[in-house]
């Protein structure tokens, strides 16, 4: 059964060249507080008009893995039908004091904290799961961490098309070349999730990766 | 002599061992408070099960996680192949107790705090 799966991971690039599927299943993986929700409403607000979770600033707001089923996004002519997994944020630690500063009682923190490690599970879990990915960094912090350089491990190794969205360029200290620097084998899309800022480029760039 | 216990693991002694096998040494090791250096590190895959491990043990008192920093993984021409890819020179710590600094592709910075 390993065996069969070390199989399937290694040549799944190959087999997706003759067998494409009709509809991709996009998993939005990233750390805490990239900006993945805030992705994930702005694709759904701009092709289906609702949302599929909350954004906050609080980190791991996203606790439990969100998936919205056949949305169809349209570029220069051509249809890319996707389901979108939005999934909680990545993290190797999960302090609840952290929470504390939020304004939350110790209680409330606590429990915060048991979700979102039940949530990273899961986020890790949803990779064998997924026919591509959306990897989302903030482009103001510095991208080579160990999460980031663990989730494109992941990535390379299940041989699942990858695009890095160099998100929040609104901001003013944001450098998305030094994302392009520290991954410069994949390709990396500058954008603003919030402001729809360079918005069609990536969708230009989910047509070509995932279509 | 008070301090922190390192644990630096060479090569040959991480190849002998199953996965599970140093995942479990690693993450038991970190959660006596020890830091852990490891010659040739993981990879990815064991790098995603370590966290999963380490999200499991998180017991919001003692234990809240850890910090990992390692260099890049190196691709050659049989990895590329095969998909395969050997983890580097890996630093893992308890979160409380190790603290990145500085991380770049081939210079790794790190704080390690002394007593609570």
């Amino acid at each position: 059964m390993g065996l069969l799966l070390s199989i399937k991971k290694k040549f799944s690039f190959i087999l997706r060249l003759f067998f494409k599927k009709d509809k991709m299943r996009i998993g939005i993986y990233g750390p805490p507080n990239a900006g993945k929700t805030t992705l994930a409403n702005r694709i759904l607000r701009d092709w289906t008009g609702d949302v599929i979770g909350v954004e906050s600033e609080i980190p791991h707001e996203t606790r439990r893995a969100k998936l919205r089923e056949g949305v169809k996004i349209e570029v220069d002519g051509k249809t890319l039908t996707i389901d979108i997994v939005d999934t909680p944020g990545i993290a190797t630690k999960i302090d609840f004091h952290d929470f504390l500063k939020y304004g939350m009682s110790e209680e409330e923190a606590k429990r915060r904290a048991k979700e979102a490690t039940e949530g990273v599970i899961e986020a890790i879990k949803w990779l064998d799961d997924l026919d591509g990915i959306l990897l989302v960094m903030d482009s103001t912090e510095d991208p080579y961490t160990q999460v980031n350089v663990t989730i494109v491990g992941n990535i390379e190794a299940r041989g699942l098309p990858l695009l890095i969205v160099a998100n929040k360029i609104d901001l003013p200290n944001a450098s998305p070349a030094r994302i392009k620097s520290a991954f410069p084998q994949h390709t990396v899309v500058p954008i603003s999730a919030l402001k729809g800022i360079n918005i069609e480029n990536l969708y230009r760039a989910m047509a070509e990766k995932f279509g | 002599m008070e301090g922190v216990q390192l644990s630096l693991i060479s090569k040959e002694r991480l190849e002998k061992m199953a996965s599970m096998e140093k995942l479990r040494m690693i993450l038991d090791s970190v959660k006596e408070g020890k830091i852990v250096v490891l010659e040739s590190g993981l990879t990815p895959e064991e790098e995603a099960k370590l966290i999963e491990m380490t999200m499991l043990e998180i017991d919001h008192e003692n234990f809240v996680g850890i910090e990992v920093e390692s260099y890049p993984y190196k691709e050659g021409f049989f990895s590329k192949l095969f998909g395969k890819k050997k983890g580097r020179l890996t630093v893992i710590g308890p979160a409380n107790r190790l603290k990145t600094l500085e991380k770049k592709e081939d210079l790794i910075t790190a704080l390690v705090k002394i007593g609570d």
